[in-house]
């Protein structure tokens, strides 16, 4: 296992690089440290970003040196191999059929498979929450069946509704927020991954896993109005 | 209760703070000022907490007024043109506004952003600990969007300032736009040394479709050695990504929390609001300081604001026809709405 590289950006960010690929194995050392740092931190460090493959630390340079922010990291990097905290699964309901599954016939047809077929593989894999980014609760999911991968749009579709349940490329995620999109819409949840009023704001942290279980349109009604009530819909656990 | 009340504004007025810190893990950017420094300068001279809220004004323009009692207030810019009921003032000036009068201020010939800030403390709602405005997201300030003629922000423990307009003498707001200073990297090592070279010399031009969330640069496009994808990482305000058309975009207050691209540098933290305020069209080029040196610029822009702003009353002088004309509302620029380009 090898030590990380430490990356400066500016002279208030240390980006701590265990590689430079999509990979759980880097994924978890990113997380371990985060979960070290978190026990441990130093005065001065303002906020962790894990990303696939990174760690990014911003750090108030007038409080904490740099050159004692590297050595705090580096003696942790060496220590937290492992995360200590267990990871939860998610259970999100996910409505696929219309008018929220837009583009499932489209990723069908470019996938050489039935739309049935698309949702059935969709909602059977377990997904691994990467990362966050690109908008507020914008979460980034490993996982997605090599059947459902496909290139993104080589250009836009229009905005999608609030959390459309989308996959592009080899990934799948939650978008949050309303936007244009090359990937494509196969759902929507009622579940806001990202709801400023609420008191958790985010539940799901990096290194949870999500699944996604079907639910119909009158469902999927039904579950936004709880929702939107203060209700989480989402599900610790596995489904049944 | 007093409050402030905005009689015209122009696009992507907004109300900043400091900035809503500790969301980046989720995806959420802190927004905050453009120019922090002369966010906080702005709020020195209120006398109020370097990282309050402020509204944060573009050349569109704001005209402003109070109800309920006078405000004090503080307005820092360089080169805007700014009247209370047709007198001109400095750019830079402390005040106390009554009631029936109106602060008109306008772009002048340079500088993108000015702020005003209160002498009391704008209470208003903030969402995850912070007033300020994203608009892509839709959060914070005034429902989370731009202001607009008739809103009412209400001020908290108002007082008086100034009885008479001073000037704000911020010398260290003067800052010359034309050499911005980068920590390289954190993806330095995607480009060949021949190519950090041409990155530091430029002359790039500042393009004029830049908004919050980024600044865009015309020139010789840049050539990467290793490609121009990276599997996503943080990027910090300031970041200089370069993506496959070679053009460098910097990445500024409401830039996303990660990206794709390889990042050739990093604006200092002193230089952001250097760069926040050059104008669309001007040249620029770079210069490559250690972290070291960096910090030592940061130090002793804190030292800046550690004392009271000083002022000097202002002196009724002459400003020309081409200031009193210049007091209307630039119209057509960028609202700053719309996710711009995706580069995930």
């Amino acid at each position: 296992m090898s030590a990380p590289r430490l990356l400066d950006a500016g002279e208030a960010a240390l980006i701590v690089e265990f590689g430079t690929t999509v990979d759980p194995a880097l994924s978890d050392r990113v997380l371990a440290l985060d979960e070290a740092l978190a026990a441990d931190p130093p005065q001065g460090l303002r906020e962790r970003v894990p990303t696939y493959r990174s760690l990014m630390l911003h750090y108030d340079p007038l409080v904490l040196d740099r050159a004692r922010l590297a050595d705090h990291v580096m003696r942790l990097a060496g220590n937290a191999a492992e995360r200590a905290g267990a990871a939860s699964l998610w259970t999100l309901p996910c409505c696929y059929d219309a008018p929220h599954g837009e583009d499932v016939a489209e990723l069908a047809g470019r996938a050489g498979l039935s739309p049935e077929a698309v949702v059935a593989l969709h909602a059977g894999a377990t997904y691994r929450v990467y990362m966050y980014g690109f908008a507020p609760g914008f979460a980034y999911l490993g996982g997605l069946p090599k059947d459902l991968a496909t290139p993104r749009r080589a250009s836009p579709r229009p905005p999608h509704p609030r959390n459309a349940v989308v996959v592009g490329g080899g990934l799948a995620a939650v978008a949050t927020v309303p936007m244009p999109t090359g990937w494509y819409v196969v759902g929507a949840t009622p579940s806001r991954l990202y709801a400023p009023e609420r008191a958790e704001s985010f539940f799901v942290a990096a290194g949870d896993a999500i699944r996604f279980e079907p639910v119909d349109a009158a469902t999927f009604d039904a579950l936004t109005a709880r929702e939107a009530s203060g209700e989480r819909v989402a599900r610790k656990g596995a489904t049944a | 209760m007093s409050a402030l009340i905005i009689e015209a504004a122009g696009p992507a007025i907004t109300l900043q703070d400091g900035g809503r810190h500790g969301y980046l893990r989720y995806g959420f950017t802190a927004a905050g000022p453009m120019d922090p420094l002369m966010h906080a300068t702005a709020n020195r001279a209120a006398g109020a907490p370097l990282d309050a809220a402020a509204i944060e004004i573009s050349t569109g323009g704001v005209t402003v007024a109070v109800e309920g009692g006078p405000v004090g207030l503080a307005l820092a810019s360089t080169g805007f043109r700014i009247a209370l009921d047709g007198e001109p003032l400095p750019a830079a000036v402390a005040l106390t506004l009554e009631p029936g009068r109106s602060l008109v201020v306008r772009a002048g010939d340079i500088g993108s952003w000015g702020y005003l800030a209160v002498q009391g403390r704008l209470d208003l709602a903030p969402v995850l600990g912070s007033l300020a405005t994203h608009t892509r997201s839709g959060v914070g300030g005034l429902d989370g969007r731009g202001l607009a003629a008739g809103d009412r922000l209400p001020v908290a423990e108002p007082r008086a300032g100034e009885v008479s307009p001073h000037r704000l003498i911020v010398p260290w707001l003067d800052r010359n736009p034309e050499t911005i200073r980068v920590v390289l990297g954190p993806q330095d090592d995607y480009f060949a040394p021949d190519q950090i070279a041409a990155f530091l010399a430029g002359p790039w031009t500042v393009s004029p479709r830049g908004d919050r969330m980024a600044c865009f640069l015309d020139g010789t496009p840049l050539k990467h050695a290793k490609g121009h994808d990276i599997v996503s990482d943080g990027v910090a305000m300031g970041a200089i990504q370069v993506p496959g058309n070679g053009l460098p975009i910097i990445l500024m207050a409401d830039r996303q929390s990660t990206g794709g691209y390889p990042k050739i540098a990093t604006v200092i933290g002193p230089d952001l609001g250097r760069l926040a305020q050059v104008r669309g069209g001007t040249r620029i080029a770079f210069w490559a300081v250690s972290v070291a040196d960096a910090v030592a610029a940061r130090r002793a822009e804190a030292e800046f604001l550690r004392g009271p702003v000083p002022r000097e009353p202002v002196v009724r002088t002459d400003f020309s026809s081409d200031f009193l004309l210049g007091l209307n509302l630039v119209d057509g620029v960028t609202d700053g709405r719309g996710w711009g380009y995706d580069h995930r």
